[in-house]
């Protein structure tokens, strides 16, 4: 496996450390929202924003970013958080999520976000979508890379899978899909409700590169995008074990905290066990 | 006798003409290249085209992509699966954000004939109509098709354009002028205006053709555009000739109909009478047989017109 320097590991994991404090005091603030998936994604999301993405936070549209898609839009938390915090827009705003005309919506509107690369909220549409803008990569010649992030609850929709089969069909390998396999979803455990699994075997048998880690493991995180840009002629996905709600001790495995905020006690409690100043 | 060609070969015939101008035009197809046309797109510039299988959700999003990417994307299938199977993808993704797709169907209404009722679509407008950011047109011979694409192409933002299937009568010419939202007077008249779209402005000239020979003066307007509608050419009908009768291969529930009588009900209320599907599916048949089946030839719009010029003698208002 690559080295890492513990410098770059030690900040990715701070960053992402910063991202839950954002999460948990948006939600609690805005009394509504959903936890425990913006938590578990919180690592590797941190990892693209603020060490492998190509992106310039003063230019929102510029033609070679690489693009990040939250297809799972119910953790836009998570994507507000790394957005504000790399300075797209002021951190203030966090403070407005939810609120009636603020520029951070319950889901990720990209008509009202800058940095917001797509909208999304209904499940099942975002793979597609980064097809869309792989192939319009490829036929213009350039080499940004289309990032998103799928939720595991969400792989139960069709289209997911519409969208699998088209990009190993177009072999896109500018594309990397990161799922957050967190096994849980609003009405229980995955395995309960929709048994998605064996999830490695799917992917493949569509045609793709497949790499399996432990989402919150920031040497793993970062070799496994490092070596999703290296393949060619496959889509990548990367499958990151993770911990709904990971971070804060009651909402760890909490199924409760899929799309419920903590109370102002709750939110106290969390953020002193995450160490936000 | 009018020339018979089929919308949908003015929509393939646009789509080359555009490629060979913009290289950002691409097109998506769910496994219906040859039925839509966009197959002559395909065979002219293979690299811009995409064929996504049997896969309408599919098709919308990733045209959403590409358009994201500032590409003009068209995307294509029957009338009924790409405003149908995928409408909460064209509503959450392409509308709300206002992306540059061009969802363009073939096979629309009832005219699409012997595959029956799973083929026909007579929802379509109503459902693309409702959605917020989307315009919504229906070409009513070749050449008007090919005016919409191209117009729809230079536009940005989301479209919906319907097709139809079969051979029909072509009623303009390659120079009448075409603009968004702008309807034609096709036909001047004083006494009742038939408001129609598609094919069934063909049937409405004909219509008027033998109202006329029974001295019933009908002005016949070409709705091209169902959204945003052509308010003022609604609100002049209404006042100018005091009663209206609308035609549609389509529901009469959420179609031209209902957005012509949503102007009607607001700004100058007159008797209206709606030619269309009434609340029933289609089914197998001769293209020919379907139109008389559901009440969707000239004879019909005739009847339509003696009716409202029979309330419009006795006024409620005013």
């Amino acid at each position: 496996m690559k080295k890492y320097s513990p410098e770059l590991i030690n900040k990715l994991t701070d960053k992402a450390r910063l991202l839950r404090c954002h999460v948990v005091e948006m939600i609690a603030r805005a009394e509504s929202g959903h936890p425990g998936g913006s938590l578990s994604a919180a690592d590797m999301i941190a990892a693209l924003f603020f060490h492998k993405l190509r992106h310039d936070p003063l230019k929102p549209d510029w033609a070679d970013r690489d693009r990040m898609l939250f297809s799972k839009g119910h953790a836009a938390p998570l994507w507000y958080a790394a957005l504000g915090e790399c300075g797209y827009f002021p951190k203030s705003e966090f403070a407005r999520l939810r609120e009636c005309g603020s520029i951070l919506q319950g889901h990720p509107d990209m008509l009202k976000t800058p940095g917001v690369n797509m909208s999304s909220g209904s499940l099942g549409q975002g793979l597609s979508i980064a097809n869309g803008m792989a192939l319009a990569g490829r036929i213009d010649g350039k080499d940004y890379r289309v990032y998103v992030l799928l939720g595991d609850g969400e792989i139960q929709e069709g289209q997911i899978w519409e969208a699998a089969m088209a990009a190993g069909h177009y072999s896109l390998d500018n594309l990397c899909a990161v799922l957050d396999f967190n096994g849980l979803q609003i009405d229980g455990r995955l395995q309960d409700v929709m048994n998605p699994e064996p999830i490695p075997e799917k992917w493949r048998a569509f045609g793709w590169n497949v790499i399996e880690i432990d989402g919150h493991d920031m040497s793993q995180i970062l070799a496994a995008y490092d070596d999703a840009g290296e393949v060619k002629g496959m889509p990548t996905i990367v499958i990151g074990k993770t911990v709904k709600g990971k971070g804060v001790s009651f909402m760890e495995h909490a199924i409760g905290f899929h799309g419920v905020a903590p109370t102002e006690e709750e939110c106290k409690q969390a953020l002193e066990e995450l160490g936000c100043g | 006798m009018a020339e018979m060609k089929a919308t949908r070969d003015g929509y393939g015939e646009a789509l080359v003409e555009l490629g060979g101008v913009n290289e950002n035009i691409v097109v998506l197809d769910a496994d219906l290249a040859g039925s839509t046309r966009t197959s002559k797109f395909r065979d002219a510039f293979p690299d811009r085209f995409f064929n996504m299988g049997v896969a309408e959700q599919n098709l919308i999003n990733t045209a959403a992509g590409l358009a994201a990417c500032g590409k003009v994307a068209f995307a294509s299938s029957f009338a009924i699966f790409a405003s149908g199977r995928a409408w909460e993808q064209v509503r959450n993704t392409v509308a709300a954000a206002k992306l540059n797709v061009k969802i363009v169907s073939s096979h629309g209404g009832v005219s699409v004939g012997p595959d029956g009722l799973s083929h026909q679509s007579v929802e379509d407008i109503s459902i693309m109509r409702t959605i917020p950011n989307m315009r919504v047109m229906v070409p009513c011979d070749y050449w008007e098709a090919k005016k919409a694409v191209k117009a729809a192409a230079a536009e940005s933002g989301p479209f919906y354009i319907r097709m139809g299937r079969s051979k029909s009568p072509v009623v303009t010419s390659e120079d009448d002028p075409f603009e968004i939202g702008v309807a034609v007077v096709m036909r001047e008249g004083t006494d009742v205006s038939i408001i129609a779209c598609g094919i069934m402005v063909e049937a409405a000239l004909r219509a008027a053709e033998e109202l006329g020979e029974t001295g019933v003066s009908a002005r016949v307007i070409d709705m091209h555009t169902i959204k945003p509608i052509d308010g003022s050419a609604v609100i002049n009908a209404a006042r100018e000739t005091g009663a209206i009768v609308t035609a549609e291969e389509h529901s009469v529930i959420g179609g031209l109909g209902s957005a012509v009588s949503e102007i009607v009900v607001g700004e100058c209320p007159v008797p209206v009478k709606m030619v269309g599907i009434q609340d029933r599916f289609g089914q197998s048949g001769h293209p020919d047989d379907l139109m008389r089946e559901y009440g969707l030839e000239a004879k019909d719009i005739v009847a339509a017109a003696r009716d409202v010029l029979k309330r419009k003698s006795k006024p409620r208002y005013g």
